[in-house]
């Protein structure tokens, strides 16, 4: 008969869904993770659901379309009544305590989604970035900021993108299309045209 | 092409991002309805070269669905605004009656 506590100590360590694939080149594209991902529903502009994000994450709440990105966390604006908080792995469970604790009481709901999605990270010049993303999203790269958020559709699949600083750009998209985006990524990020000499 | 803007987020994006959702403003027509109205509302659709409502969803961004006034002979977009209505908007409608004056739908001009 199996042992339940055994069993938990030798359950295996999370693994993304590429392995933390890699492509280095004049864009850099790599698999990142695992994140700790929460998905927040609820009322984002509601003052209380806003300080209780803040308290639990130390990271403000942003505005519409907008992410806070401090270190290894980000909170990102997903819909008017959904968030996404990234966090490392080892902080999932003390983040999300924290939420459930702070929300208690409201109409409110925290959901562990660490599992569901796939997270990227593609660096080089900005121009080059901005080339990169152009070829695969409908977003005018020129005018995308830092600290802006864009959900939209990468190629054939759902897939939202950030810039946490100049000249790097994150995604997320669903595990299931990870190695579409990776690939896709590293099509557009090779091509020959993508950086005039 | 057709270029939305959705009023939940306030994106500005081309159709693909969208989902298209029918005709705007249907009632639905439940228990202890007619015949006629049952039809009506299962089968009768505007199809108007012209003005027209649309129901869109926003579906590879924020998920919500909205509505849209455009025409369908220029396909410009006159204005979207949000789903939890069952009229357009009267500031919508004035500039609709500005642009294609003496205009008809649904009973709405």
């Amino acid at each position: 008969m199996s042992d339940p506590v055994a069993l938990q100590m030798t359950a295996p360590a999370p693994v993304t869904a590429l392995e933390n694939a890699r492509h280095d080149g004049p864009v850099t594209v790599a698999e990142t993770g695992p994140w700790g991902m929460l998905t927040l529903r609820g009322d984002l502009s509601a003052a209380p659901v806003r300080s209780s994000l803040a308290d639990a994450t130390g990271l403000a709440m942003p505005e519409v379309r907008g992410v806070t990105v401090a270190g290894d966390r980000r909170v990102a604006w997903f819909s008017p009544d959904e968030a996404l908080i990234l966090v490392p792995r080892a902080d999932l469970a003390g983040v999300r305590a924290a939420l459930d604790g702070a929300l208690a009481g409201q109409h409110a709901l925290v959901a562990d989604m660490s599992d569901a999605r796939a997270s990227f990270r593609i660096s080089g010049e900005p121009a080059h970035l901005a080339e990169v993303l152009a070829r695969l999203v409908p977003v005018d790269m020129g005018t995308f900021a830092v600290g802006e958020l864009r959900r939209t559709r990468l190629a054939q699949v759902a897939c939202a993108h950030w810039m946490p600083e100049e000249g790097a750009v994150e995604l997320v998209c669903f595990r299931s299309v990870a190695r579409y985006v990776f690939d896709l990524l590293v099509e557009a990020a090779e091509s020959p045209r993508a950086f005039p000499a | 092409m057709l270029i939305l803007t959705c009023p939940y987020c306030g994106v500005t994006a081309e159709e693909t991002e969208f989902h298209g959702g029918g005709e705007a403003h249907l009632k639905r027509e439940g228990p202890g309805s007619d015949d006629a109205a049952l039809e009506g509302y299962l089968f009768h659709r505007e199809n108007p070269r012209g003005v027209h409502f649309e129901r869109w969803r926003h579906v590879y961004g924020c998920g919500k669905w909205f509505h849209a006034a455009r025409d369908t002979q220029t396909l410009e977009v006159f204005g979207t605004y949000p789903a939890q209505t069952t009229t357009p908007p009267e500031d919508l409608l004035a500039t609709i009656r500005d642009k294609r004056p003496g205009f008809t739908w649904r009973g709405i001009s």
